[in-house]
């Protein structure tokens, strides 16, 4: 008798151990990446906060990055980290007066940085609505299709990312992958984002975009000049937001964002808060401004006007 | 009797006094009283007519330029006197029949007519107000006569479309680009296609 419980407790002990090797061996086979696997994917998990990144480990993250862009687009995509400029802190100025709702800063946007084509993802959404009832969002068309636009009896908004200078998203991220950069505008590190949508929650202007599947960008379309904080091309599973066209505006001397470029009705202004002399303060000083949902003290640096 | 005599004598100078008083306060109107720091009341008076810089028209200070691409012009029309350099020039009011004839003025017609803003004499340039002749590329200083708060705010970059470094060069185009100027209103345009709703699966 004695002798079988011995016996069984060898087996069962035996087996124990033998259940642990092997579940060893199994997770450390489904963790490891195949032998074809480059060390990119090492280097990629292990990656630090863009923060965080010494020069040296930036260098090799912005190389690993091109070089694994320009293999999956097939031509040279340049990614910059590009530091804010001293002194700049950027508004955007929208003339509601003028807009007419055509879309074309939308698209503008969507090719300028490098948005997912399908499934569709669009940092500018303009809405529909009514002269009457003013901005009343319980009334807001996004859907609206006529022939042609401006429609009589309504006034358009264009909304994308306010760049709040109380930013609500950034304090919900519970891993820091977004914060607020020197020069005001509001950024996500995709690297380090976990696809939580904490921050979708949190923004009340609806300008933040998840990536719910693998982002589709026709090869033809690609814009090569990307920054590492803004249009560089996204993973799936995170989240993604107007920059104010980092790529460009942080240059030195540095083109105008995308939708202003765009609009046909020149509404859109876009210049230096911190310069006197920009358009953005004259627009500031001299006509009726609004900031949209200022109740809630976010503190947009995104000014609605009127020029007439 | 005397005394009366004497009373009358000084109503008449008081009632000169009061006069000549009266007029001095009128030709005097700019009398600024003031206190002083140590609370001394201090009368200045000034000349009622501070001499004023004659307005020179010759000596204006130059609008500024801008760079501008070149007018939307018609293919072919520019430069116009290619062909009115051989026609008399005709300022009668009416309807053309045989050029131009796709101008159709929708711009306060009603006050307006070609010559107000087309030199007669030499077509190739446009005409202010003040009779000064100005280019085509120069514009915006003919629309700026009317539109002075469009042109203020165009010029300092918030009217209008900009192009180009926001700081740097930008590109700025004449109010022609965007208004036709014989007909300014802007036109309708066709919308981009609308958002796809969401739901709809597309991967």
């Amino acid at each position: 008798m004695s002798d079988t419980k011995k016996c069984d407790n060898h087996v069962l002990h035996k087996s124990r151990r033998k259940v642990l090797k092997s579940l060893a061996a199994g997770i450390g086979l489904i963790v490891l990446p195949g032998r074809d696997a480059s060390a990119s994917v090492w280097e990629e998990f292990f990656q630090k906060h863009f923060r965080e990144l010494s020069k040296d480990e930036l260098k090799g993250v912005i190389a690993r990055l091109e070089k694994e862009y320009s293999k999956k687009y097939g031509k040279q995509i340049t990614v910059k980290t590009t530091p804010p400029i001293e002194g700049v802190r950027y508004g955007y100025g929208l003339d509601l007066s003028r807009c007419i709702g055509c879309r074309r800063c939308v698209y503008g946007c969507v090719k300028e940085n490098n948005q997912s084509r399908s499934p569709q993802v669009q940092w500018i959404r303009v809405m529909q609505l009514d002269k009457e009832k003013g901005i009343d969002l319980s009334h807001a068309e996004h859907y609206y299709n006529p022939a042609t636009v401006p429609e009589k009896g309504h006034f358009y908004m264009p909304v994308q990312c306010q760049q709040c200078e109380k930013p609500p998203c950034t304090k919900v991220c519970p891993v820091q992958a977004t914060w607020k950069e020197n020069d005001g505008i509001v950024v996500v590190d995709y690297n380090w984002c976990i696809g939580c949508r904490y921050c979708m929650a949190a923004c009340p202007y609806g300008a933040r975009h998840f990536n719910w599947a693998k982002p589709e960008i026709p090869v033809a379309e690609i814009n090569p000049n990307t920054h590492y904080l803004g249009n560089r091309p996204r993973p799936k599973g995170v989240v993604e937001k107007c920059t104010f066209c980092i790529q460009r505006t942080r240059e030195q001397p540095g083109r105008y964002p995308a939708c202003a470029e765009a609009c046909p009705v020149g509404a859109r202004k876009f210049g230096n808060l911190l310069d006197p002399e920009s358009e953005i303060r004259y627009l500031i000083e001299n006509k009726r401004v609004f900031i949209f949902k200022e109740d809630l003290n976010t503190q947009p640096k995104f000014y609605y006007f009127y020029a007439t | 009797m005397k005394t009366r005599r004497f009373a009358c004598h000084k109503l008449v100078l008081l009632a000169l006094l009061s006069v000549v008083c009266l007029s001095a306060e009128l030709v005097y109107a700019a009398r600024v009283k003031e206190f002083n720091r140590s609370g001394q009341l201090v009368v200045t008076e000034k000349s009622a007519a501070e001499p004023q810089p004659a307005y020179d028209i010759k000596n204006r200070p130059k609008e500024k330029t801008f760079a501008v691409p070149r007018p939307p012009f018609t293919e072919g029309v520019f430069p116009c006197s290619q062909c009115h350099n051989f026609m008399p020039p005709n300022p009668q009011r009416r309807t053309l029949t045989e050029f131009h004839t796709e101008i159709v003025l929708h711009h306060a017609e009603g006050q307006r007519w070609c010559t107000d803003c087309h030199n007669l004499v030499n077509r190739d340039k446009l005409r202010l107000v003040s009779g000064e002749l100005v280019d085509f590329t120069e514009s915006y200083r003919l629309c700026g006569q009317c539109h002075g708060d469009k042109f203020r705010d165009w010029k300092v970059g918030v009217h209008g479309r900009r192009t180009g470094d926001w700081n740097g060069d930008k590109q700025y185009l004449l109010c022609v680009h965007c208004h036709n100027p014989h007909d300014p209103k802007f036109k309708a345009l066709k919308p981009m296609p609308p958002p796809d709703r969401p739901g709809k699966t597309q991967h």
